[in-house]
């Protein structure tokens, strides 16, 4: 294959813009990225990152502004137009098919054949060329579904060397591997570099950033804060002050509240995506925050305490008895409540009515027999939750999917209040809702607490759990790393006791 | 009604004239089609062909009523045809050899319930897929009428049977009687009680069935157990009607009764279906057949017409959800 025409040219973005549905996911994103360098990319989770190495990738296009190689500039429509102008975005979940051959996987849609018939000894061959640069000890002829994380990124990275691609995008690449297979890919990305390629680097992990980048460009909430051209200029408390850097706006309507007494305590709880034992307590009347980064666990111990999950040790008390969970029904019966993180996929029916999707769980408990639908009920309770919460939907009969994510996030709360409550499990309550929306929520959540209701809130939003919780418990990497009270709580620490620590 | 006052503020219900598209269109073109048979065929509207189209509506019409739960769940069942073969065969060869008519039919039903048991359980409690489970069902039974019969139709003589299939009330022939029952039913079973909501929530969204408290996997081996129940009595009327117990019969009926359903606006991905769609769906196939039938259309060209239609019918659904 030829080299490419990009060989040797900057990467630009030009006041990149995109606006989701009642978010604005970048706005004005401009920077330089340039060949032979590496260039990190560095915000919280939502700031926007990953929307831009989208938009580099062809999968979203910008609502304004482009990206400039070199003198051109581009407009991807597709990822195919994105592959053909030599970038490479290397994601989290990689792109690769297990049942195939590591060969095949290399050269899928660019396989040599002849009349249609594919080459075998050829596309081995090929193969074996790929690998071999990138120093890889991979027979090309295994099955990709038998490599280990590390092995099967090293063939995504094959795979864009040999679309012989210019700008290589990494996308927190180093979140699955081991210590080992972390050294060898940055082994790999400073030889990309200084074969005078373009990289960008997506990282949470710091020791990462100042190991093998060069320039890093700081995101927060869509904007860009600052980019640094030397990061040898700059220290880490720097760094993650210019991650923060924002004032807490008054939409919490915090007030304090009485703490009353034990709801929910946890006691060595082990599970899936959590790496050490987990104990803590959760008061009557008290709103518990979980920060951490994606991945860190808390999505995972949310399960656990709402049953979806069975627990591999540990024990759970409720009000003091203990509780043991076999499926969500146990723990919806013992009013412990999961609002859930995907409201699409876990939370709401799309297709039925609002009103469907609020009587879902307690309706059997007002049904006569037990299986009989009292209409009547129904009915009252849907107009009650539906004005309580005030969800705005032109009648009780509307598809929710026809609604806001911030109305179909109500309406879910409208599910749980027509049930008893104990404990109040929020994950990411407030994702992907406009501030309008957000505020009433916040205000839900105030209210519930003062009625002595334990609300446990995870949240990857910083402003949000330091704004609303009485005290922050911090995971990171399966385990928890700190608590803090609200008074003690500040972004800097709550970020610092978050990052991945170095692994040994 | 009383709250659309109270949220004044919120969108209009532009989609209102959609949903009852969805919801009835496919009646409407029932009875389009009907009035148009009535016009323009002879014969068409003659009480003897009425009388005949009701009897091809009634097996069909029974077993689209419980498969439309199998698919709002989500799911789908091909070993229906097999169990109506296999429930005329053992009723015929218990009544053969009890001499009741009681045991018969009771020992047809079971044999239904503990199919559907036992696809409700595979596909629900071990999470494999439902195509696989009732292929496999659909053969097993399929071998099990066989075996039950020596591969030969099963004659009934003990008249007290043939009430199911013959007998009348009121001058309407019992099969259509309890067709229209089962309608009324099933119908009234999937809007007003905590199973049939269940049911479409699973199919809508299982995860979030599931969290929300739904037991999935009880309602899903029940679904599949009324299924089967009632699959057996579809094949218990039919046995009736023919007097005799034919192991042979009902090859190909499950894709009869899934193509109705679906042809009336059931989806096949769960979560959409009322029973108005599965009478729609039933009456179009049953009357265009019942037409073509007296139009004298030769069978290799009324494959190529069912077919079509059913193809026009799930592209023009595709499209409305477009």
């Amino acid at each position: 294959m030829d080299a490419h025409v990009n060989d040797g040219a900057s990467l630009r973005f030009v006041a990149i813009g995109k606006v989701f549905p009642g978010v604005k996911a970048l706005s004005d994103i401009s920077f330089v990225a340039h060949p032979g360098t590496v260039h990190a990319l560095m915000g919280e989770n939502g700031a926007g990152k990953s929307t831009l190495l989208k938009i580099l990738g062809g999968s979203y296009s910008p609502d304004s502004g482009y990206i400039q190689i070199g003198e051109r500039p581009t407009a991807f429509r597709s990822a195919a137009d994105s592959i053909n102008a030599g970038v490479a975005v290397i994601h989290q979940e990689l792109h690769l098919v297990p049942e195939m051959t590591v060969a095949e996987n290399l050269l899928l849609g660019h396989m040599p054949a002849r009349f249609g018939v594919i080459d075998r000894q050829a596309m081995g061959r090929r193969a074996i060329e790929l690998l071999k640069e990138l120093a890889a000890e991979i027979d090309p002829h295994t099955r990709l579904g038998s490599l280990s994380l590390g092995q099967r990124q090293l063939v995504e990275i094959a795979k864009a060397m040999s679309r012989n691609a210019h700008i290589i995008a990494f996308d927190e690449p180093t979140s699955s591997l081991s210590a080992r297979e972390i050294d060898r890919l940055m082994l790999i990305i400073g030889k990309l570099r200084d074969s005078g390629k373009v990289v960008l680097y997506v990282s949470h992990r710091m020791e990462e950033i100042f190991r093998i980048c060069d320039a890093v460009t700081v995101f927060k909430d869509g904007c860009l804060v600052r980019t640094f051209e030397q990061i040898d200029q700059l220290n880490q408390d720097q760094l993650i002050t210019c991650m923060v850097g924002r004032d807490i706006q008054d939409i919490y309507n915090y007030r304090p509240r009485k703490r009353g007494g034990e709801a929910l305590r946890v006691e060595g709880l082990l599970g899936p995506g959590l790496n050490e034992a987990v104990s803590f307590t959760v008061y009557k009347g008290e709103v518990l925050g979980f920060f951490g980064l994606v991945g860190a666990g808390r999505t995972e111990l949310l399960r656990l305490l709402s049953g979806l999950v069975r627990l591999k040790a540990g024990q759970l008390f409720l009000q003091g008895q203990a509780l043991n969970l076999k499926s969500p029904r146990d723990a919806i019966a013992a009013g412990v409540l999961l609002c859930p993180e995907d409201r699409k996929k876990e939370g709401i029916v799309p297709l039925a009515s609002v009103a469907e999707n609020i009587n879902i769980s307690a309706r059997s408990r007002h049904a006569k027999l037990g299986w009989l639908i009292s209409a009547q009920w129904e009915r009252e309770n849907a107009n009650r939750q539906i004005r309580a919460l005030n969800v705005k939907t032109p009648s009780p009969d509307q598809p929710i999917m026809f609604l806001s994510g911030g109305n179909q996030q109500k309406v879910i709360l409208g599910r749980w209040l027509s049930l008893p409550m104990k404990v109040l499990l929020l994950d990411e309550p407030t994702r992907g809702i406009d501030i309008g929306a957000k505020s009433e929520i916040y205000q839900i959540i105030h209210n519930l607490a003062a009625e002595g209701i334990a609300v446990i809130v995870v949240s990857s939003d910083l402003m949000e759990v330091i704004g609303i919780s009485d005290r922050i418990l911090v995971m990171s990497e399966g385990a928890l790393t700190g608590e803090l009270t609200r008074e003690r709580a500040d972004e800097a620490r709550l970020l610092q006791l978050a990052l991945p620590r170095t692994r040994g | 009604m009383s709250v659309q006052q109270d949220t004044l503020a919120a969108p209009k219900p532009h989609i209102n004239m959609r949903r009852f598209m969805d919801d009835w269109v496919m009646l409407l073109a029932a009875l389009g089609i009907f009035v148009f048979c009535a016009m323009f065929i002879d014969h068409f509207l003659s009480p003897m062909n009425m009388r005949g189209l009701g009897l091809a509506i009634s097996t069909t019409g029974i077993a689209a009523c419980t498969m439309l739960y199998c698919l709002a769940s989500g799911h789908f069942d091909l070993s229906v045809g097999s169990v109506i073969a296999c429930a005329g065969v053992v009723a015929a060869v218990v009544m053969r050899d009890t001499e009741s008519v009681f045991l018969g039919v009771s020992a047809a039903l079971a044999m239904g319930l503990t199919v559907g048991l036992v696809n409700g359980i595979v596909i629900a409690k071990l999470r494999i897929n439902a195509l696989i489970t009732t292929l496999a069902t659909m053969q097993i039974v399929r071998g099990l009428a066989y075996i039950f019969s020596d591969g030969k139709a099963v004659g009934v003589m003990d008249e007290r049977f043939f009430v199911f299939g013959n007998g009348q009330l009121f001058g309407v022939p019992v099969p259509i009687l309890i067709t229209i029952l089962c309608f009324m039913f099933f119908g009234w079973l999937l809007n007003y009680t905590t199973y049939g909501r269940n049911t479409m929530a699973i199919g809508g969204n299982r995860e979030a069935a599931l969290l929300a408290g739904v037991n999935v996997n009880r309602t899903q081996i029940i679904i599949f157990a009324v299924h089967g129940v009632v699959g057996a009595l579809a094949g218990v009327i039919l046995a009736s009607r023919m007097t005799s117990g034919q192991p042979m019969i009902g090859q190909g009926f499950e894709l009869t009764v899934i193509s109705a359903c679906v042809l009336g606006g059931v989806s096949l991905s769960g979560g959409i279906g009322m029973i108005r769609h599965v009478i729609a769906g039933v009456l179009i196939l049953a009357i265009i057949e019942n037409a073509m039938n007296l139009k004298n259309i030769d069978t290799f060209y009324q494959y190529v017409i069912r077919g079509t239609i059913l193809l026009l019918a799930v592209i023009i659904d595709r499209m409305k959800r477009r």
